[in-house]
């Protein structure tokens, strides 16, 4: 939400904030682990990077563009994902044609991501 | 590229079940980082294999590595007068394959608490202690962790008297932070081996104290 | 000698890394890090110039005034030289 008082202000400068209590002390490397799927985006990110496509402030600057909303609304891998794709995009790896035929091609692969995953 | 077509029964690398997502409907996000994992590999960008490693490398990296530093520091003399000038340095002359990681490590003592947070996004020294836990990512952390730090102390069970001052540290840049927490008493004639086994992830984020002996 | 700066209070739109909270707020340089590129140029994929980044130690009396938990605890943030001047410059 833009706040008219401080249209400057933007939604991810959140320190000072008045929020609620520190949500369950969940420990994902202790009781389960991330998903694989999330394991490859954050593989993705370090490559991505690693390669010069773009750097973290580049993720980080995608990641506040696309606003608040998709802060509470989408996981913390699915704002990567996203993130990770329009910087490479930007950073000239591929086409937005090239990712459209892809993704097109993938969900008509199958139902789940172990199917969509392994091409035949 | 591993097969992992309804691999639900499979520990990850890092001995723990996956997430249970991975047979669920395929979402949009799922087919988009497909998508730009096969793109990339078919642009000659990078391998699956290349993919594969980056993720046993970050699998490797557990706070047991940050663990194993503390209790180093708490015992030589020498190595804690390391880690205390150049973090990163120290920690890789251990053996730790922590890549570009810039480090600063502080200290708790009887005087002085700190803690670490990132307002700005969720910056974490995950090349030393793996991924950040959910809640060091959420809003309520971000927010109120620098203008009530003893208050979320004490949502984590941590209070400290008015007399020990709280220094936070917020990770706005370049640098990444590692808390050595205050070595517990009756802990003197420990090996590092043993004080390892008391240095919590929490104790190295500032929300948490060593575990007694 | 410990410098007091003041950080900026200036509110571009962009990228930064300098945390609202703090804008227009004094504190002493805690350390000097060395010169690191410039976020607000990388993040927009240009070349970026190396700018001195230093640590900056506020008390929370400084930061919160009133509403502190504990005046005399400390805030330590990383800002870059060109969000910091002089405490003293009007």
């Amino acid at each position: 939400m833009i706040d008219p008082k401080n249209p400057a202000r933007r939604w991810h400068d959140m320190g000072g904030d008045t929020a609620g209590p520190i949500p369950e002390m969940e420990t994902p490397n202790e009781n389960h682990d991330f998903s694989l799927w999330e394991k490859r985006v954050d593989a993705l990110m370090i490559i991505g990077a690693a390669k010069g496509y773009f750097t973290v402030d580049g993720l980080r600057r995608v990641l506040e563009d696309m606003g608040e909303d998709a802060f509470e609304k989408m996981t913390y891998y699915e704002r990567w994902i996203a993130s990770i794709n329009q910087n490479l995009i930007e950073g000239g790896a591929y086409t937005t044609a090239d990712l459209a035929e892809k993704m097109a091609e993938i969900t008509a692969r199958g139902e789940t991501y172990g199917d969509a995953s392994s091409p035949t | 590229m591993p097969h992992d077509h309804h691999d639900h029964d499979h520990l990850s690398p890092s001995g723990h079940p996956f997430r249970a997502d991975d047979d669920t409907d395929l979402s949009y996000w799922q087919t988009m980082e497909i998508a730009v994992r096969e793109l990339l590999v078919e642009k000659d960008i990078t391998t699956p294999t290349e993919i594969a490693n980056q993720i046993e490398t970050m699998d490797a990296r557990t706070p047991s590595n940050g663990a194993k530093v503390v209790a180093r520091a708490w015992a030589d003399p020498d190595f804690h007068a390391a880690l205390m000038k150049d973090a990163a340095a120290a920690t890789r002359e251990m053996g730790f394959d922590i890549g570009p990681l810039k480090l600063i490590a502080v200290e708790n003592t009887g005087d002085i608490h700190n803690m670490i947070v990132c307002t700005l996004c969720s910056c974490y020294p995950r090349n030393l202690l793996g991924l950040p836990p959910d809640w060091y990512k959420s809003r309520a952390y971000r927010s109120r962790t620098v203008r009530e730090p003893r208050s979320v102390l004490a949502e984590f069970g941590v209070s400290l008297p008015d007399s020990t001052k709280v220094r936070v540290h917020d990770s706005t840049a370049d640098m990444r932070y590692i808390v050595i927490p205050k070595r517990p008493q009756g802990t003197e004639n420990m090996s590092q081996d043993e004080l390892v086994a008391l240095v919590t992830r929490d104790s190295m984020i500032g929300t948490g104290v060593a575990k007694a002996p | 000698m410990t410098q007091a700066v003041r950080v900026k209070s200036m509110m571009p739109p962009g990228h930064v890394r300098t945390p609202i909270y703090l804008r227009g707020k004094i504190g002493v340089i805690e350390r000097s890090l060395g010169e690191f590129p410039n976020p607000e140029d990388l993040a927009y994929g240009l070349p970026a110039t190396a700018k001195p980044l230093h640590r900056v130690r506020f008390t929370m009396d400084e930061v919160w005034g009133a509403d502190a938990e504990n005046p005399c605890d400390t805030l330590d943030a990383e800002i870059y030289a060109h969000w910091l001047e002089p405490a003293d410059a009007t």
